[in-house]
C-alpha cells in the first residue's frame, strides 16, 4: 500500500515532500497510475498535483502566454488564450488519446513523462517553449529542449515539479500547422508528428520557419537546415522536397510495434509536403 | 484510509487504502460491479465514470483522489424505475450486444450530450472515441445517441 497525499496549495506540498522523501508526483495519472497498476514502477509514496489550484490557471504575462502544468487537455482546447496565440498546441492536444484522457490528463504530465511520442512536445519545441521548475528553495527556467534529455529522461531533480509552461507569443508566425500519423485516428499513439511555424510573406514567399517532429528520435527532433531550406522559397513542391530530403537525414526514429524506422523516416519528410495547403488562406 | 465522496447522489463512506484502484473500490467494495475493467491501460473505455460531471477512468484514479468528490457510475443514471433518456435508446434501438462496453459507453454518450445537446453523427464518434466495442460495430450505438440527443432535446 503506498500513501498518497493531495496537497492544496504549493506550501502544502512542499511539506509533503518533506514528509515522504522519494515520492513521486502526478496529476492526471494516465502515465503513472499505468506503471503503478502495473508493477512497473514502484514508488513508496504518491503525491498528486490535481488538488492545486495555483497550477491550473493558464494567463497573459505581457508577451507571453503562462500555462498552468496542471491545465487538463480539455481545459486547454477551451482556453481563449490557447485559441488566439498557439493554435499549434490546441491542434496537438485535441489529437491526444480520447476525451476522457483529455479530461485528466495535463500538459505538465505530458512534458515530465518526455515520451518522443507526447503530442504537446513538437508543439512546444518549435514555439521554444520554457519550463519553470520550483522548488521550496527557489525556482529556475529551462529551455524545453534542454529539459528533455531522452526518452522519459529529464532534468527534474527529487522535490522539484514542473511548475509552469512559458511560452512567448509567436506573433513573428503567420501559420500554424501539426499532423500526426497513428494507426487509428482515437487513441493513437504516434507513429511521427510534425509541427511547423511559418511567416509567408504577402507574395507567398517563406521569411521565417521553425519545424520539429514527434515520434522520430530519443527526443523531439529539430532541423535547422531543412528551416533553412524553406526560407527565402515559395512552398513550391521542390523546395518541401528539399527541406524532406533534410529531415530524413535529420531524424533517428527506432523500429517498434507500430512503424518500422524507415517508415518513420520515410513519413517524417513526407509530412513537410503537406505544408503546401498552407500557401491558400 | 477513510474516504468521502458522493456516489450517485449518495454520501458514501468507505474505509480503503488510498493506492486502491477505483474500478476496485466501486465493484468490490461498494458492490457496484456495472463498471467494467478491461484494459486497465486507459485504452477501452469500459470503466469509465463521471467524477464532478466529467469522464474519467476509473482503473487509472486512486481511491484517495475520490475524497469530496460527486461520483456518477451506470447504477446512478436511472432515476427509480426510470431510465436515463441514453438507456432507453440504447434498448430501443438494439445498441447493446455482450453489453460489457455498454456502461462505459452509455456514460461517455451522457458527457457528450451534457454539452453538446445536438450533435452531429461526426461529433458522436468523436464523443465515443475512447470506448471500444469488440462485437459488431458502432452504428446503432450512435443512432442510439442521437435519439437520445432527439428526445432530450424536445423534452426541454
Amino acid at each position: 500500500m503506498k500513501e498518497i497525499a493531495l496537497p492544496a496549495s504549493l506550501s502544502e506540498l512542499w511539506r509533503c515532500f518533506e514528509a515522504k522523501p522519494g515520492a513521486r508526483v502526478y496529476a492526471g495519472g494516465t502515465d503513472l497510475l499505468v506503471g503503478v497498476y502495473h508493477g512497473l514502477v514502484n514508488p513508496q509514496a504518491l503525491i498528486c498535483l490535481d488538488r492545486i489550484a495555483e497550477l491550473k490557471e493558464v494567463f497573459e504575462e505581457g508577451d507571453y502566454v503562462r500555462i498552468g502544468p496542471c491545465a487538463t487537455h480539455i481545459q486547454l482546447l477551451g482556453e481563449p488564450l490557447i485559441e488566439d496565440h498557439l493554435p499549434v498546441l490546441r491542434r496537438a492536444v485535441g489529437t491526444i488519446g480520447s476525451p476522457a484522457i483529455r479530461n485528466m490528463g495535463t500538459i505538465g504530465g505530458n512534458i515530465c513523462t518526455a515520451s518522443p511520442a507526447g503530442d504537446t512536445l513538437p508543439p512546444l519545441y518549435a514555439l521554444k517553449a520554457e519550463v519553470e521548475l520550483r522548488s521550496k528553495d527557489g525556482a529556475r527556467l529551462l529551455p524545453i529542449a534542454d529539459f528533455i534529455t531522452g526518452p522519459g529522461a529529464t532534468r527534474i531533480r527529487p522535490e522539484e515539479i514542473l511548475a509552469g509552461v512559458r511560452v512567448k507569443k509567436p506573433v513573428e508566425y503567420n501559420r500554424h500547422h501539426f499532423e500526426k500519423v497513428g494507426l487509428r485516428n482515437a487513441l493513437a499513439c504516434s507513429v511521427v508528428s510534425m509541427a511547423a511555424l511559418l511567416r509567408l510573406a504577402p507574395d507567398g514567399m517563406v521569411e521565417k520557419a521553425s519545424l520539429s517532429w514527434g515520434s522520430a528520435g530519443p527526443t523531439i527532433v529539430v532541423c535547422p537546415e531543412a528551416e533553412e531550406a524553406l526560407i527565402g522559397k515559395p512552398l513550391s513542391t521542390a523546395s518541401l522536397r528539399q527541406a524532406a530530403s533534410l529531415a530524413r537525414k535529420a531524424v533517428s526514429p527506432i523500429s517498434d510495434i507500430r512503424a518500422s524506422a524507415d517508415y518513420r523516416r520515410s513519413v517524417a519528410g513526407n509530412l513537410l509536403l503537406r505544408l503546401s495547403s498552407l500557401m491558400v488562406s | 484510509m477513510r474516504i468521502s465522496f458522493y456516489l450517485n447522489g449518495k454520501e458514501t463512506g468507505v474505509e480503503v487504502p488510498p493506492d486502491r484502484k477505483v474500478v476496485d473500490v466501486l465493484r468490490e467494495d461498494l458492490g457496484l460491479t456495472g463498471t467494467k475493467e478491461c484494459c486497465g491501460t486507459g485504452e477501452c473505455g469500459a470503466c469509465t465514470i463521471l467524477v464532478d460531471g466529467r469522464t474519467r477512468l476509473s482503473c487509472l484514479m486512486a481511491a484517495a483522489q475520490l475524497q469530496g468528490r460527486r461520483v456518477t457510475t451506470i447504477e446512478g443514471l436511472a432515476s427509480g424505475e426510470n431510465l436515463h433518456p441514453v438507456q432507453e435508446a440504447f434498448v430501443e434501438y438494439g445498441a447493446v450486444q455482450c453489453g460489457f462496453c455498454t456502461p462505459g459507453m452509455v456514460l461517455a454518450a451522457v458527457h457528450l450530450l451534457d454539452r453538446n445537446p445536438d450533435p452531429t453523427r461526426e461529433q458522436i464518434r468523436e464523443g465515443l472515441s475512447g470506448n471500444l466495442c469488440r462485437c459488431s460495430g458502432y452504428v446503432k450505438i450512435v443512432d442510439a445517441v442521437e435519439a437520445a440527443a432527439r428526445k432530450m432535446r424536445e423534452a426541454r
